[in-house]
């Protein structure tokens, strides 16, 4: 042990809340880097169900494979990238669970900057996702009409809505024990969320309870304005609706999480 | 110069656990200041309450001469936690662990890389920066955590049980790094439930029991408060040494603990010339002894015997 060492120059200048949060951020991608189970994991689930789908029962559904394609994959985007913003709640509470949060705490510094860097690592991982799906559904037949920026407005949209909702998910994760409780229960939710909205059928063929429900669900409304920028038709109205949605759920996780964080 | 540590009548409650009730501790600073205490005793919610990371129900509390509550943020930027239980991120490796924390106390990108592989290398380390976290073994894992904790060094370093669940020879490696940042200067808080590191490591050291300290003191003030030394004779009989006992009773004013019907008597004596004149008083007047032996109580009889006092009179 090389004594001298141990301690170390003059103590640099305080980090600031950007620093600090780029630093948090940069862990979040180096994770992913060592663990990338975490994003293959996620999307085998959507791409799986989108290929099924479209060859067994699209053509049951909406006459031939391709019109149900074309019906589908929106919203196996939705459910791909919003799935993966259930890990956002499985790792900070692993964090908990390992300590990890305890030593972060500990560090002076802007109280919020573990979340919001956890958060914004997170954005790659939900692009990955966003881009394999729509990648896949390009190569099984997909026609993006809305072109380039079609295609890329609804993934920026699909990821701005997951960013909304990965601050419920590190809610779910610091109020429940543990890291496979937050894990099933999130995918779950979201798997219920998707089945009971307009991803799979039109709801117009749904009995009136289940159809009511399909026209509340912000999944349906997300699912909506995804739809309308990759067929290139008008979309105003849909994505404002998507988008006020997922500033309320900000709005009211954002600030509970911190809350659970400051008290873990 | 302000104190590293003082807290007046902290208390901390979980449901019906009053895990702190009412703990008073002076620590000054350039000290190694041991917290010894059995299990449930209470050391870890007292370095959670001091490391800030909860908040107590009541009392005061100053770190480095910062109000607990309302300078936090100073306490923190002061104050280092090396947890009981490791608190890095098992699926970076060390160096990452090391270059995260470097930056999040305001280290440039290099610098924090830098000084990770310092840290690394004074801590044998170094062939293991690059494998995660997760593939080291307890006391690899114990040592990146302390390591961890002097990236900037503190003026204040806090370790929760840093030995415990270690063999003998990582146990040797933490004494050594926490004898080398003691030689350095830093403040060292250290919680422990064996006496006898205390007694390696610490300068002082508060006997904690039941969320409150029971014993503070030197190390060696507190063997002693306890622990004088005790004379035992054997007799052939046990009539010998109820006589014996006698004598040692009314001759010399001692508190002899005899089992009637045994053959060995045991009398608290200090010193042992005293113990020479005792023993050659009982030559001159009884039956010849068949042994005797003078011995101090173990440290864990100490610690025991601090201990129990708690329980007695709750
Ligand atoms: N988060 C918690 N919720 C409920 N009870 C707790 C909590 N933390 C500690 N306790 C209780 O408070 C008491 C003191 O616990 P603490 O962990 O401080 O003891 P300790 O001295 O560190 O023990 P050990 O040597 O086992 O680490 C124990 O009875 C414990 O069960
Ligand atoms: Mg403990």
């Amino acid at each position: 042990m090389t004594i001298e060492l141990l301690t170390g120059g003059p103590r640099p200048p305080r980090a600031g809340a950007v620093a600090t949060t780029a630093a948090y951020a940069r862990r979040g991608l180096l994770k992913l880097r060592r663990v990338p189970e975490q994003l293959v994991d996620v999307t085998i689930g959507p791409i799986l169900l989108l290929v099924m789908f479209t060859y067994v029962f699209g053509g049951a559904i909406s006459g031939t494979t391709g019109d149900y394609l074309q019906f589908l994959l929106p919203g196996i985007l939705v459910m791909g990238v919003l799935l993966t913003a259930v890990q956002a709640g499985v790792t900070l509470q692993a964090d908990r669970s390992a300590g990890v949060v305890d030593r972060f705490r500990s560090l002076p510094g802007w109280r919020a900057a573990p979340l919001v860097g956890a958060v914004l690592a997170d954005s790659v991982r939900y692009a990955a996702t966003a881009a394999i799906i729509v990648v896949t559904g390009l190569l099984l037949g997909f026609d993006a009409d809305g072109g380039v920026v079609g295609v890329l407005a609804a993934a920026l949209l699909v990821v701005g809505f997951a960013f909304a909702l990965s601050w419920l998910f590190t809610t779910l994760g610091l109020a429940v024990r543990s890291a496979s409780a937050v894990q099933g229960i999130g995918m779950m939710a979201i798997f219920l969320l998707v089945f009971v909205s307009n991803v799979f059928v039109d709801p117009a063929t749904l009995p009136g309870a289940v159809a009511a429900f399909v026209d509340v669900n912000p999944i349906s409304h997300l699912v909506d304005a995804v739809r309308a920028l990759l067929y290139g038709e008008p979309a105003g109205a849909e994505v404002g609706l998507a988008l006020a949605e997922a500033a309320a759920v900000t709005a009211v996780f954002a600030p509970l999480t911190a809350r659970l964080y400051r008290r873990s | 110069m302000t104190l590293a540590i003082e807290t007046a009548g902290l208390c901390k409650r979980f449901g019906e656990v009053s895990a702190l009730d009412g703990l008073d501790l002076t620590v000054e600073r350039g000290v190694v200041y041991g917290l010894l205490g059995p299990n449930g005793a209470g050391k870890t919610t007292a370095v959670r309450v001091l490391a800030t990371l909860i908040a107590a129900d009541d009392g005061v509390a100053r770190v480095l001469g910062h109000d607990l509550r309302r300078e936090a943020d100073a306490v923190r930027s002061r104050l280092a936690l090396t947890g009981q239980y490791a608190s890095v991120d098992q699926d970076l490796t060390g160096a990452e662990n090391l270059t995260l924390i470097g930056r999040l106390l305001g280290h440039s990108g290099r610098a924090a890389r830098d000084r990770a592989a310092e840290l690394l290398a004074a801590f044998d380390l170094a062939d293991a920066a690059g494998r995660p976290v997760k593939q080291y073994s307890g006391g690899m894992r114990r040592r990146l955590d302390i390591a961890a904790s002097i990236v900037v060094t503190p003026d204040l370093l806090v370790l929760d049980e840093p030995t415990t669940g270690l063999d003998p020879r990582s146990r040797a490696d933490v004494w050594r790094i926490v004898r080398a940042l003691a030689a350095q200067g830093t403040t060292i808080l250290l919680t422990t439930q064996y006496l006898e590191e205390a007694d390696a490591l610490a300068g002082r050291v508060a006997v904690v029991d039941h969320g409150r300290v029971v014993a503070e003191g030197t190390p060696s003030a507190l063997k002693a408060s306890i622990g004088a030394a005790r004379l035992h004779v054997r007799f052939d009989d046990g009539a010998g040494a109820a006589a014996a006992a006698d004598t040692l009773r009314s001759a010399f004013g001692l508190e002899v603990v005899h089992e009637p019907g045994s053959g060995t008597l045991t009398a608290p004596v200090d010193d042992p010339e005293r113990a020479a004149a005792i023993l050659g008083e009982l030559t001159r007047r009884h039956a010849a002894m068949t042994g005797f032996s003078l011995d101090r109580p173990s440290l864990d009889e100490v610690f025991l015997a601090l201990t129990a006092h708690q329980e007695v009179q709750p």
